[in-house]
């Protein structure tokens, strides 16, 4: 390591980088012992950067060049199963072609994390940003934590392997950040030391691993209709697990980088007689058009959601509870459902509740449009209107589509 | 090292138990219990989905005296290297000790030569060290029978069946093993289930050969291929004998045959041994048949003269040809 | 766990369905498969120990280098050893009595 590098990751520092490049950053720090990737728009900065750090001897990690999506999931899952801490990095299509093995990763308990660059799915196809293909996996068993802005990338990028890896989860983790919105964004970074990074993520250590010396197992064993069911039920119940560790991993989090990263983040929500909810870099449009409301007289407020799986229902419905009016903010269609994700898991968490706010379901931002104030005002308009607060079931209410003038 | 004698092999643990699930008869686990006995290093493996894998790993029992790892289908190959690569790494840093494993992928013809060709080439081209083993039953028997790239023209099977219109499988076959010397991997052969020194041998070199290296065992099917579970070894003999399976071998690049035929027997006695082909003993099909013996002839010629051997007298058959 | 109870609650499961006992299909006595089974005329063998290498079940069982019995709790009666006796001294018999019929 030259004498530049060796100063650098002695000390925190603020870089300015793209969310790709903290997300490579991060990675460096964690150290994978494999990491098995394919590139695609908008993550390839990702494995680029991470390349060049193999490349320059800065990594200890394997990298193995896989021919396709799927190979890079099989290759992570091989490397975990050997013992080993496992990475990758996707988008879009990327993630589609690998869906497979999602929830084998998941099934067998293999803490693989995964660097989601959020990307519209085909057809039509479009390398931007969307969610589509983070809604699509929500529910393979993956623990996912979604960021706004460089910054979370790489904080959450840090928190991955320490969440992922805790022996009460052992479970696969995204993390998702906004293709070409977060990725390709240069902001300001503020980067941990490596010995702090490496002290905070610890050490890989399973329990049952193949190249275990001393021991034979078998993994990825079939089940018959005798013990499938109890296999998924305990991957579930651990599923659960997610939630306290990932707390817990936050308040430390905080602890070593001074940064405060909740599961939510909610904004201006405390006396809000509506609310906005909604994942990732929307954040900056979505504030700015609270704002503009407030300003209005209007009690507006929004709740970020960052720990999307395990959803945090109580918590969730707790942030809520004050409100009359809930627009669910999708950056993905669900076609044909009666509601599009977010709002589906908005409105089970409040389910119970008495008195339950009206619910519209908003989506925004297909194929890379940038949210943009506007889109939001609109929808916040909506539901300051009594006549128009409530969503029809099924029905999903557009921001900043050109429908032609109709309804 | 352990010597190729049966009665020092016997003394070696077997890497696979009893009790397992495949058929009576079936080559299959001959061939996998041959393959880790000769192995010198101890073997941590993966398996993809496919009748060994089914029978082999029925939660919550195995029937594997190794670790092993089935994740899906398709890719067995990868499943292997991601391990071979995290063994690395894990050396590297400090936290497993450098003894010697040998890494291995089992998969059958349908997840080598069709649905996991691809992570198949891949895993090949980037050089990793471990050995890919083809278990080739010539169609996806674990699924019922279906026609795979391994399959050879005019074979009956449950999606290629025998119907008034067409008589079977209508393409040749994929020839995997040529194509994966195409990679130029250090070491590549065929094999067959019953010639058992052949195929330690091969397994021997396979291991020592530094790099990627494949195996594509022969690997008779009593229920798909229609023929008592009996006479499984004298069918693996047949298709040597026959042409219909040479065991040669690549190494660095030069192809060696290992076992030359005075004369090849004619198809026809491959067809009559097993009842898969009974529809091509009849009247009308009689091109099938002519046909693929022009492709088996086609082949071998080739071969041979891949070998360098095409111009050469054969010598006497060796006796377990 | 090496035997199929199947009434493990989902609590009680090692995690990620890892099977921890190796080899543990010995449980599993397949010899209820066969309906004949190999007798071996030992006089006559010379212990080539070529039915061991290709039994698919590895029922030939070998001591000491010489081949000792036949292990009938797996032994699914394939045949193939009676086949591949080079001095043809395995015989296949039916494990029930074959009756006349009336």
């Amino acid at each position: 390591m030259v004498a530049k590098d060796k100063k650098r990751a002695a000390a925190s520092q603020s870089l300015a980088i793209n969310g790709a490049e903290a997300v490579a950053y991060a990675m460096r720090q964690a150290e994978p012992d494999v990491v098995a990737a394919y590139p695609i728009t908008p993550q390839t900065l990702i494995i680029e950067k991470f390349s060049e750090y193999v490349a320059d001897g800065l990594v200890r990690t394997e990298f193995v060049e896989v021919e396709s999506e799927h190979a890079a999931m099989s290759a992570c899952i091989g490397a975990a199963v050997a013992g080993g801490r496992a990475a990758t990095a996707t988008a879009g299509p990327g993630l589609a072609l690998m869906f497979e093995m999602l929830s084998v990763a998941s099934g067998m308990r293999l803490p693989v994390v995964l660097h989601l660059a959020t990307r519209a799915f085909s057809a039509p196809l479009s390398i931007l940003c969307d969610h589509s293909d983070l809604m699509a996996m929500r529910e393979q068993g993956w623990i996912i934590m979604c960021g706004a802005n460089p910054q979370e990338a790489y904080d959450q990028a840090v928190l991955a392997h320490r969440i992922a890896e805790h022996p009460d989860v052992m479970l696969p983790f995204t993390n998702a950040l906004d293709g070409f919105g977060v990725t390709h964004v240069v902001e300001r970074v503020d980067v941990l030391p490596d010995d702090a990074v490496r002290e905070f993520v610890g050490e890989y250590q399973p329990e049952h691993y193949a190249l275990k010396p001393g021991v034979t197992q078998t993994f990825g064993a079939w089940a018959h209709r005798d013990y499938y069911f109890e296999l998924r039920a305990q991957t579930a119940e651990a599923f659960r697990n997610a939630l306290p560790v990932s707390e817990q991993a936050l308040a430390e989090f905080r602890e070593i980088s001074g940064r405060r990263l909740s599961i939510l983040e909610p904004y201006r929500l405390e006396d809000a007689e509506l609310a906005l909810v909604f994942l990732g870099s929307a954040d900056g449009a979505v504030k700015a058009a609270v704002d503009a409301a407030r300003d209005e007289g209007v009690r507006a407020g929004a709740l970020r959601v960052r720990l999307y799986r395990p959803f945090p229902v109580r918590a969730v419905a707790e942030a809520l509870s004050g409100v009359e009016a809930v627009g669910t903010l999708d950056r993905a269609l669900a076609i044909g459902s009666p509601g599009n994700g977010l709002f589906l898991d908005v409105a089970a968490s409040i389910a119970t509740r008495r008195g339950r706010p009206a619910m519209k379901s908003f989506v925004y931002g297909l194929g890379g449009r940038d949210p943009a104030k506007e889109h939001f005002d609109a929808a916040i308009e909506q539901l300051a209107d009594p006549e128009r607060r409530e969503g029809v079931p099924g029905m999903t209410a557009y921001l900043g589509l050109r429908d032609g003038g109709n309804e | 090292m352990t010597t190729l004698r049966l009665r020092d092999l016997a003394e070696k643990p077997s890497g696979l138990a009893c009790g397992h699930g495949l058929c009576a008869g079936c080559a299959e686990p001959v061939a996998v219990r041959q393959i880790l006995t000769a192995l010198e290093h101890p073997a941590v493996a993966s398996v993809a989905t496919g009748c060994f894998e089914v029978a082999t790993t029925h939660y919550p029992t195995t029937a594997w005296n190794i670790p092993v790892v089935h994740s899906a289908f398709e890719n067995a190959a990868t499943t292997t290297t991601g391990m071979e690569a995290a063994h690395k790494a894990l050396v590297r840093k400090g936290k497993l000790p450098p003894h010697p494993i040998t890494f291995l992928a089992f998969g059958g013809d349908g997840a080598s030569y069709d649905i996991g060709f691809q992570w198949l080439s891949g895993a090949l081209e980037r050089g990793h060290r471990f050995i890919y083993v083809c278990l080739n039953n010539e169609a996806y028997m674990n699924t019922g029978i279906q026609r795979s790239g391994a399959t050879i023209k005019g074979t009956s099977t449950t999606t290629t069946p025998v119907g008034q219109a067409v008589p079977g499988k209508v393409a040749w076959r994929k020839d995997l093993t040529a194509i994966v010397a195409a990679h130029r991997i250090p070491y590549v052969a065929q094999a067959a289930a019953h010639n058992w020194r052949d195929l330690a041998t091969k397994v021997r070199k396979a291991e020592a050969c530094g790099g990627p290296a494949f195996l594509n065992v022969l690997v008779p099917c009593p229920r798909g291929w229609r023929y008592d579970s009996a006479h499984t070894m004298q069918i693996s003999r047949l298709a040597v004998e026959t042409g219909l399976w040479p065991l040669y071998e690549v190494e660095n690049g030069v192809y060696r045959l290992n076992v030359r035929p005075r004369e090849l027997k004619p198809v026809t006695e491959w067809i009559q041994s097993q009842r898969r082909f009974a529809h091509l003993l009849r009247k009308g099909n009689e091109e099938v048949v002519s046909d693929i013996q022009a492709n088996v002839d086609r082949e071998w010629r080739e071969l041979l003269q891949r070998c360098g051997i095409a111009d050469e007298k054969p010598v006497e058959a060796a006796a377990n040809g | 766990m090496s035997t199929r109870r199947g009434d493990e609650g989902y609590r009680e499961l090692p995690i990620g369905g890892v099977v921890l006992d190796p080899g543990s299909t010995r449980h599993n006595l397949t010899g209820s498969w066969r309906s004949e089974h190999p007798v071996i005329d030992l006089e006559e063998c010379v212990h080539c120990l070529i039915c061991w290498e290709l039994c698919p079940d590895n029922c030939l069982v070998v001591v000491n280098g010489k081949l000792a019995s036949v292990d009938l709790d797996y032994c699914k009666g394939c045949g193939i050893c009676a086949m591949e006796c080079p001095r043809k001294c395995i015989e296949m018999v039916p494990d029930l009595p074959i009756e006349e019929s009336a």
